[in-house]
């Protein structure tokens, strides 16, 4: 097995949150990279779901635990609290049902861990006062017609929702898509991450 | 079938074989195949477990039909399951006709074939008897069991009595229990072999005339659930058999017509009609759940050391993929590492069988992978 040092930038913005021997659930770990260097380097007892058969034949050639399924219909199956985290990176704009996943990610989870591309970004909202088009950009690359992309969100709107559901934002790590950190809150952050990292953990009774 | 030279083993001569059923049987002859060499730590070992009509043949000519192997696609020297690298064991299911004892087999206490008073079985007992020739064979630990159909069903029971003695497991379009479907599609199969007037309440190993007419429809009916209706479409459609017309007959008008009864026909030279009904038996009794009040996931908690794999197919509709996600739902509650693909084919419950690329893909990284793990744990142990 290759041991793996580096990872991509802003998978390592996730990784570097997860404390050692966790148990790991990573919802869209598409070839696995982020759940390998976790498991190997943080020697985490890792899980992935994955719905494509390429992206899950990769995982398991890594010795990882794949499951091929998406966060809309498998997450129901896993018990209250069977991870001490659950990852999902830039696929929440992707499902069916945002608000619902957020919440079964706290439901089957002590902790989540959410990364969204930012709709807020002032390039996506210039292109689109300016072209009057749906934006394509660095980060948004696809055509509205073609992106898996059903549930766009900003920052703010993302923000929101953990306020309206008492869900504690226990970190926030806005940042560029080549992993590069910014440190600014929430609002300037809106108008200038591409990408924006959400650590959340539930509200106590 | 009775009079053919098996590798085999006798097992159970001193300690009979308890059955769940609850009768004691002794002994117990277990034929079976090996592939490969036993490493000296005994940690390559991999049993691969067959299917209904299956056999021990899984990567050598079978000794009546002279077809290869039933799973000599994958297994082999320098193929999938590499036997220049592991030691792969397949053994005759308890209960079945190619050496293993089973209903044709002779009584000890009577000298006659046992007929229906041989005890009915179940897949457990399948799987206590594997265990047995383990030890035999000197394999404490398997680095991985795999089979599909009736042969994940093993798989699952190896999980659920013998997780201790495994590294990893593997799925393949498989169930934890039969469905009221299952077992309908089996006892029309059973009542078509007892409508047979050969089969003389079980007692024709005398005679001349097997109940060859009823166990080919069974055959026939079994065989069109193993298939897909776009299977039957591609391969037949509604094409004549070698006719420019029908015949307003009842004749084998269709190829598809033609096909099935060569496929019963064929059958009955190699399989005895009791072992049938016998081993459809076991697999309408599986209900792993039903031992733990319905709860699957109780089964597999302590087999949580175990890698597993789990593999269903789009088109099959015999065991579905929501059967086989029923397996990973459980195994996942149960804290099981474990791996699932559903691959897209069109051929039906018999994928498992045929070229499949992305689920040779999905079982080489598996193996690789497991195989590794292995040997690092083994001497770990040291």
């Amino acid at each position: 097995m290759t041991e793996q040092n580096t990872i991509r930038p802003d998978l390592k913005l996730i990784a570097d949150l997860v404390t050692p021997e966790a148990r790991v659930l990573d919802i869209g770990c598409a070839d696995g990279e982020l759940l390998h260097y976790l498991v190997h380097q943080k020697n985490v007892d890792g899980r992935g779901i994955e719905i494509g058969q390429d992206g899950v034949n990769q995982c398991v050639a890594k010795g990882l635990s794949v499951i091929q399924g998406d966060a809309d219909n498998d997450l129901a199956e896993y018990p209250d609290q069977s991870f001490d985290v659950v990852i999902l990176s830039r696929t929440l704009q992707a499902v069916r049902q945002p608000h619902t996943v957020l919440l079964e990610l706290l439901r089957i989870g002590k902790q989540a861990i959410v990364t969204i591309p930012n709709f807020g970004q002032w390039h996506v909202r210039l292109n689109l006062l300016t072209r009057g088009r749906m934006p394509v950009t660095k980060s948004l690359n696809r055509t509205w017609y073609n992106t898996e992309n059903i549930h766009f969100c900003t920052i703010l709107d993302l923000h929101d929702l953990i306020q309206d559901e008492n869900i504690n934002l226990l970190d926030f790590v806005p940042h560029q898509k080549d992993g590069r950190r910014l440190s600014m809150g929430v609002k300037r952050a809106n108008l200038f991450a591409d990408q924006a990292l959400f650590l959340l953990e539930k509200q106590g009774p | 079938m009775t009079n053919q030279d098996f590798t085999s083993m006798r097992l159970f001569e001193e300690a009979p074989l308890t059955l769940d059923g609850g009768d004691a049987l002794s002994p117990v002859d277990v034929a079976y195949e090996t592939y490969g060499t036993l490493s000296r730590r005994a940690d390559n070992a991999v049993l691969i477990c067959h299917a209904l009509t299956g056999d021990q043949y899984v990567a050598s000519e079978h000794p009546t039909t002279g077809k290869p192997g039933w799973w000599e696609r994958l297994v082999g020297p320098g193929k999938l399951i590499d036997t220049n690298t592991y030691f792969v064991i397949c053994s005759n299911v308890l209960g079945s006709c190619m050496g293993t004892t089973g209903p044709a087999s002779l009584e000890e206490a009577t000298g006659d074939p046992w007929g229906t008073r041989f005890p009915v079985i179940t897949i457990r007992d399948m799987v206590r008897v594997q265990a047995a020739l383990l030890d035999a064979l000197g394999v404490s630990k398997l680095m991985m069991v795999i089979g599909g159909s009736m042969g994940g069903m093993q798989v699952l029971e190896w999980l659920a009595t013998y997780p201790d003695r495994l590294h990893s497991a593997c799925v393949i379009a498989s169930a934890a229990r039969h469905t009221a479907q299952n077992i309908a599609f089996h006892e029309v199969g059973r009542q078509a072999v007892m409508a047979d007037p050969n089969w003389n309440q079980g007692q024709y190993y005398g005679a001349d005339t097997p109940p060859a007419k009823g166990l080919a429809v069974a055959r026939m009916t079994a065989h069109i659930t193993y298939l897909s209706e776009d299977a039957l479409t591609n391969k037949f459609g509604r094409n004549l058999q070698e006719r420019d017309a029908v015949t307003f007959g009842f004749d084998a008008d269709f190829q598809v017509e033609s096909y099935l009864r060569h496929q019963g026909s064929t059958f009955v030279d190699r399989f005895d009609a009791n072992s049938y009904l016998y081993i459809t038996r076991a697999m309408d009794y599986l209900d792993i759940a039903g031992r733990f009040d319905g709860r699957l996931a109780d089964a597999f908690i302590p087999a949580r050391g175990v890698r597993c794999c789990v593999i269903s197919f789009t088109s099959d509709w015999l065991y579905p993929t929501i059967e086989n996600k029923r397996i990973v739902h459980a195994l996942n509650a149960a804290g099981v590492p474990v791996s699932f693909a559903e691959i897209d084919t069109a051929y039906g419950h018999d994928s498992f069988l045929l070229n499949v690329p992305e689920m040779d893909d999905m079982l080489a990284g598996f193996l690789t992978t497991a195989a590794q793990t292995f040997t690092a744990s083994e001497q770990d142990d040291d």
